[in-house]
This record gives C-alpha cells, structure tokens and sequence, in this order.
C-alpha cells in the first residue's frame, strides 16, 4: 500500500465527495434502491478503490489481484459509482442502474460487470464465498488479500456465524471483512429489531482478531486495513462504525432511509449539500 | 430383451444379482477425480462416510474441507472456490444440499453459473428407516426449475462413478442424485455413458409403451418389462440418467414408437421425471401418461422393500401402470 500523504488523504476526500454525488444521481435516476447504506460505506470504499486494493480496471481478471467481495449487494450503488470513477467503466453508464438491458442489476450480478467478484443480495452468504475465494487463494499459494464487507443486519442471518467459525477454524488470516456498523435495518435500529452488541466481544469470543474504527474516517480506515495485515494466524473482522445517509443531513441516522431513494427535490437538497461540502474541502 | 448393444450385466436377472449403492459410485468416481485432476476439491457437512466422501478426504486431505453441519456455508463456499478456478462437489444428503440450502445455491451457483457439483445422497423413500425427515422426495422438482443447471440420476453404481467423472467435465453447475440402499448392478463399465442422453434399455417387438425410469427404480422396470413380456405385453424400458436438459428427441422418437408412456422414479410424481416428460410431450406430442411414484404424499419408517411396496413403487406398480396406459391408448 502507498503512503497516505495529507495531499493524497484530500484527493480520497474529494473522490469520497463525488461518489456521494453519482450516487445520489443514480438513485434519482432509478427512482428505487438503498439510499443510507452506500451513502455511510462512500469512504470506505473510496479508500478500497483508491489506495488499497492492488485492482486494474482495465484488466479488471488479473489472477493476482486482492478480492473485494461485497456481500450486502443492496449498497451497491456506491460500488458502482466507485467502479465507474476508478475506470471500470464509462459515468454515464451509472444512470443505467436498474433499468432494463443494464449491466447494473439491483444487485449485484457478477456475469454481468467485470470487476464484480461475487454475485449477492441475498443476505449472509458473501462471507462463506469470501471464504471460498481465500481458501483457492491458499492452495494456489496466492499473495493477495481477499476483502469481505458485510452489514450488521446480515449478523441476523445463521450463514454468517457458520461462516465465521469456519475462517477461524481454518486460519485464514488473508481474509479481512469489515462490517458496515451503522445500527440500521429495514424495519428500524438493529437493537430493537434483533441486538447484535457487543459484535467485538462476539468475534472475539469466535477466535477472530476483531478492530473498532470510525469508518467514515479514511485515514483511520486504512491504519485499521494495515493492522490487519499483520496478524498472523486468525481472520481480521474491522467493525467499522458508519453513519448512514452520511454527507446528506436529512438521511443521517434515519432508518428509513434504508431502502428507498430520494425524490427529485430530495436529490437537489442532498447535492447542494455535497457541493457546499466539495467547495469546503477545496477552500 | 435386454438391449445387447449396451454391454449391460448380464447376470441382472439372476437372484444373486451383485448390489452395491449408488453413491458408492459416486465415492469411486470423486477418488478417480482427485488423482486426474488438481483441481477437483471436495466439501461434506459432516456426512463423509455415508456420502462417501471419505474415500477422497483420506487419499486428498489438503483438498478436502470439513464444514460441519452447515449446509449453506459450504454451497457458498464452493461457489467461492469455483470463481477461484476450482471443481468443488459437495457432498450431503439430499434433503439438506440442495434442500436446507437451496436459495444459496441458487443464487450463487445456479444464477452465477458456478463450477459447483452438487451431490445429494439418500434421494428417495429407499433412505427407509430415517423416516420422511431424511428421504428427499422433492428434490429433482425444486433443483429442475433452475436455468442453468444440470441434473444427472445414476441406476447404480457403475453409472454414479461415470456421472460423477463425465459431471467435472463439463463447465457448470450439475446436481447429482444417489440413494442409500444397495441396489442390483444393470450396467458395466463398457456400457456407453452420455450426459444428455436416453438409452433404451429393454427392446421388444412391436412395443405398446414406453417405460421411463430414473434412478435405481429401473431395474424394477426392467423386471416389470420381462414379465410383460410373458404375458405378451411388449414395452421398451428407457433409462433417463439425465433429467435436465431433457433429451427430447429420444422422447420424441419413442412417443412415435409407442405412443404411450409411464414414468418410474422415487421421487413425488409432481415435478420430477414424470413432469419433465409430460411438459415436453403436451406440447409437442401428447399422449396418454401414466405416473409410478410418490402420489404428492411424504412417507414413513420402513425398510425400503416395505416402503416401495405400500406407497406403490415397485415391479407389480410399474405392471398395473403399463396395462393402464395401454389400455387408454385410442
């Protein structure tokens, strides 16, 4: 991994800021789709496509490249506006999302886009292919990292924890998932609608090497990514703390921006917000 | 007459006929694999032994993984060593893979056209003394309506280790169908093995009708078809080891031939090989069918002797079967 240098940090910022902004234009565009999610997870994946992953959108096959496994295919908005923005292809194909003909399923279909590992949508099973993925890697003496970003609210789902023991049974220390810990669901906070804290306590107890981090926070985002890197016998979980609807103040921390997009004024709000934002970073 | 060009046993009809289960087959052909392919890996969820997956994970133990009793963390996972380049079979029984677990398959294995091999043991109400909890009855009809996918039913033994090698040759996702018990060997290993096609296996003069059987079940209908025959009732028995995709020509040409059909299998008469048969023959031939099978029922404890007889699956059945089809023939 390159050195975070403060110019490149206020690059990852400003590239943060745009995929806010595609995202926000697509989901008008779809007129359905998860607004809340992609929205909190923008920084972490800007800080997987732009200086993490060792990825080449224009050979996006390459036997040697890391992973990124997304297994909470509802965010994939924002994987999809981060694609497009790194290369993968062109912007404008963002509109497309959900609409007929499109390589941009609802969620996310892998056949369809290249660069998209896994298909997913259909909550709790992206770990075990992460898993399947890490366990190739190893019997081919591979060197790359196979990353995983699942939800809180897939914890719900028993495939995860069979998952989780599995990793740790097997000592898959190349494999980091990050969960998107920002206490949303469908149907309200996840305390109410099925508790999950202390989920460090909870993969601890699973032998796994489990890290809290702010994960709107870039920089420690990445320092996070980096320690992981280091351990040597047990799966890494980063727990990191999100905001949803983060960069949209109408849609920070409401659940009930989950699973709906913005309206068309909603979508002029939300932008005039992420452009004051934009002129801040740059003043 | 058994058909002489397929090489069959020829001892098939003796009483000491030799028997030997199908996923005996299936354990057999997953060995072979191992030794001529580096890339087949195996998954079991804690059945090794009696799926036979045993014989692999001993001689190939880097290349075999224990996933404990979790049916859907080990599809998932296959999926995810197939996109990695990998041949995985999975191994469980059947009402558990591809039952328990059957939307992960789906999606990422069926809906991503993923190298995973699935192998559904004790299929039927021939698992006997488990009990309907443990005899999947349902599973060829839930696996069928999947694009993509491919289902392969071995008659015995000899056929499962052809099915399983021939499964890992072909690029994409194929379910697998053993059962339990032991069962007559009716082929040998010179009898020819295609995916994709039906052979017939009992041929006659002037036939009445058609059996399809899939699965052990076909020796009854062979036994069925010799004793037609001594009351003058001639039939062809077809041996349908693939279901999906259907080879429709052969369906075709003996629907021409006989232009009557009863379909033979342990599995619920709705959906499996009856279905598939009768969906292409309404809309391009249609002719009277008559279906031997579970009647939309689930079963019980028993020995299987006992099980086929009380929910009418057997020789005498497949009889009854034959002589009402042809009597409804216009």
């Amino acid at each position: 991994m390159a050195e975070l240098t403060p110019e490149k940090l206020k690059d990852l910022k400003n590239k943060a800021n745009k995929i806010r902004q595609l995202i926000i234009e697509m989901l008008v565009e779809a007129e359905s789709g998860h607004s809340a999610g992609p929205l909190g997870m923008t920084d972490i994946f800007t800080a997987f496509y732009f200086h993490i992953l060792n990825h080449n959108p224009k050979n996006p096959n390459f036997s040697d490249r890391d992973r990124l496994v997304l297994s909470n295919g509802h965010i994939c908005p924002v994987q999809y506006a981060t694609m497009a923005l790194s290369g993968y292809f062109p912007i404008e194909e963002l509109k497309t999302l959900r609409k007929i003909n499109s390589r941009l399923q609802g969620h996310p279909h892998r056949a369809s886009l290249p660069g998209l590992e896994t298909t997913s949508g259909p909550l709790g099973e992206g770990l075990s292919q992460a898993i399947g993925i890490t366990l190739a890697r190893n019997l081919d003496k591979k060197n790359y990292y196979v990353y995983c970003l699942t939800s809180d609210g897939e914890h719900e789902e028993g495939n995860t924890w069979e998952a989780v023991m599995f990793a740790a049974k097997n000592k898959l220390n190349n494999l980091i998932q990050v969960i998107d810990r920002n206490y949303i669901q469908i149907d309200g906070n996840t305390e109410n609608v099925m508790p999950l804290d202390s989920l460090k306590a909870k993969y601890e107890s699973f032998n796994w090497n489990a890290i809290e981090v702010q994960g709107n926070d870039i920089k420690s985002f990445i320092e996070a990514i980096e320690k992981a890197k280091l351990e040597p016998n047990k799966p890494t979980i980063i727990i990191a703390k999100t905001i949803p609807g983060k960069g949209v103040s109408f849609m920070e921390n409401d659940y009930h921006w989950h699973g709906k997009p913005p309206s068309k004024e909603e979508a002029e709000k939300a932008l005039s917000e992420l452009k004051i934002e934009e002129e801040k970073l740059n003043a | 007459m058994l058909n002489p060009d397929l090489k069959l046993n020829n001892k098939l009809f003796d009483e000491n006929v030799e028997i030997k289960p199908t996923r005996a087959g299936y354990g057999e052909g997953l060995l072979e694999l191992g030794e001529k392919n580096p890339n087949v890996v195996a998954l079991c969820a804690d059945l090794t032994e009696s799926t036979y997956a045993h014989l692999f994970a001993q001689k190939y133990p880097e290349r075999f993984f224990q996933v404990g009793v979790a049916e859907q963390n080990m599809a998932a996972i296959a999926a995810g060593l197939a996109i990695s380049g990998k041949i995985p079979f999975i191994s469980s029984y059947a009402t558990f893979s591809p039952g328990k677990n059957w939307e992960t398959i789906r999606t990422t294995v069926a809906y991503d056209r993923s190298n995973v091999k699935i192998a559904g043991h004790h299929a039927g109400i021939m698992t006997g003394q488990d009990g309907a909890t443990h005899q999947a009855t349902e599973d060829i009809a839930s696996v069928r309506s999947w694009p993509n996918i491919k289902i392969l039913v071995p008659c015995d033994s000899v056929e499962g280790k052809k099915a399983t090698i021939k499964a890992s040759e072909i690029v994409g996702p194929v379910y697998l169908r053993f059962s339990r018990d032991k069962t007559p060997i009716i082929t040998t290993a010179e009898t020819q093995f295609e995916i994709g096609k039906i052979q017939t296996f009992w041929t006659s003069e002037k036939p009445a009708a058609t059996i399809f059987a899939t699965g052990y079940i076909l020796y009854y209908a062979l036994l069925a078809a010799k004793e037609l025959e001594v009351e003058n009732i001639n039939v062809l028995v077809a041996n349908v080891s693939t279901i999906k995709p259907l080879d429709e020509n052969a369906v075709f040409s003996l629907a021409k031939q006989t232009k009557a059909f009863v379909t033979a299998e342990d599995h619920q008469v709705i959906g499996g090989l009856g279905g598939a048969i009768a969906e292409y023959v309404v809309k391009n031939i249609p002719l009277p069918m008559e279906f031997v099978g579970l009647q939309d029922t689930f079963a019980e404890s028993g020995t299987p002797k006992e099980l086929i007889e009380k929910y009418k699956m057997g020789k005498n059945d497949i009889k009854a079967a034959v002589k009402k089809v042809i009597q409804r023939k216009s």
